[in-house]
């Protein structure tokens, strides 16, 4: 599934480096060293391959991951409307641009159970201060009439990142 | 919190370049040593802040993957998500507040072994989830700002 093929490294060279990525570098002075041995590459190799990634956009960013719930971030709401499918791009593009939400996703519905197709993040360290720019956000966009539900986050039973290595056995 | 790993938080969730010493070239930006920079990252690590030091991936071109809901009962809810959660292809899984009450995220290499992985969950647990696969990002994960002050 890796759209192009990088040349310096074979396919499967390149899927144990996915997979060795998946769960961050060490934190050694060279933290490529190791896995270049495994692959008998060279360190440089697998750092030009992962540039590459990164300008080709299957990497979306590179660098510390954090657990907003151990700072303090505890009030995660998943903000969920239903929206016409003709205006669903137009307005899911002017609400990623809200500082607050961090994630806007357009999903498929599952009726009749799931009616909603567009999805929001908005983390911060009080629901009733998200509530309010929630409000905020309906009123500036003129939302008023779109259905939607908030769903807040009571529990982390998991949060890691993707391992998009794993295959049928 | 130290403040060597508050400003690692505000200024390296997302690098503008990587090297093959990403710890030294941090080290040079902000005028410490190498070793202050890998002490700091793993503070973090073990104070459970700092998830990893890494790539996120762009979900839609690096596999297959859907957010997934089921509704459960409250007192089954702990029981349930512990089961879900032994699958490795779950890598984020949340109780939230609705008549859908557990939320989770499925990854994989391919779409056919996503949908094997849920078929086996539905079966395993003996309920039918909603299956809500992503059809357009209009923002995703580039960092996360944090506020200090409050």
């Amino acid at each position: 599934m890796i759209p192009a093929i990088n040349d310096q490294l074979t396919l499967n060279q390149q899927e144990r480096l996915k997979a060795f990525l998946e769960q961050g570098l060490p934190l050694e002075h060279r933290p490529f060293k190791t896995l270049a041995k495994q692959l008998q590459t060279t360190e440089q190799a697998l750092l030009d391959v992962v540039q590459q990634w990164q300008q080709q956009g299957l990497i979306r960013r590179f660098g510390l991951v954090i657990r907003h719930h151990a700072l303090g971030y505890h009030a995660n709401a998943m903000v969920v409307w239903d929206i016409n499918d003709e205006y669903v791009q137009q307005v899911g593009a002017k609400l990623a641009n809200e500082p607050v939400i961090t994630l806007c996703y357009q999903r498929k519905r599952q009726r009749p159970e799931w009616p909603y197709n567009l999805f929001c993040m908005i983390h911060g360290k009080e629901k009733q201060q998200v509530c309010n720019e929630i409000k905020q956000i309906i009123a500036r966009h003129q939302l008023q009439k779109i259905p939607y539900e908030i769903l807040f986050s009571n529990k982390v039973y998991k949060q890691r990142g993707g391992r998009y290595s794993l295959r049928k056995s | 919190m130290q403040a060597l790993e508050k400003q690692l938080i505000s200024q390296f969730q997302k690098l503008s370049d990587i090297s093959l010493t990403p710890y030294q070239a941090i080290a040079n930006e902000l005028s410490v040593t190498e070793s202050d920079i890998i002490n700091a990252l793993q503070q973090l690590t073990d104070n459970n802040i700092l998830s990893r030091f890494g790539p996120v991936f762009n979900h839609c071109a690096a596999g297959a993957s859907t957010l997934a809901a089921l509704a459960v009962s409250t007192d089954e809810l702990d029981t349930v998500a512990k089961k879900v959660n032994q699958y490795p292809e779950v890598n984020h899984n949340y109780a939230r507040e609705h008549y859908y009450n557990l939320w989770f995220v499925l990854t994989a290499h391919d779409q056919d072994h996503l949908t094997q992985v849920i078929n086996k969950i539905t079966k395993d647990i003996g309920l039918s989830p909603l299956i809500l696969p992503m059809e357009e990002a209009f923002y995703i994960d580039l960092a996360f700002p944090i506020n200090w002050d409050s």
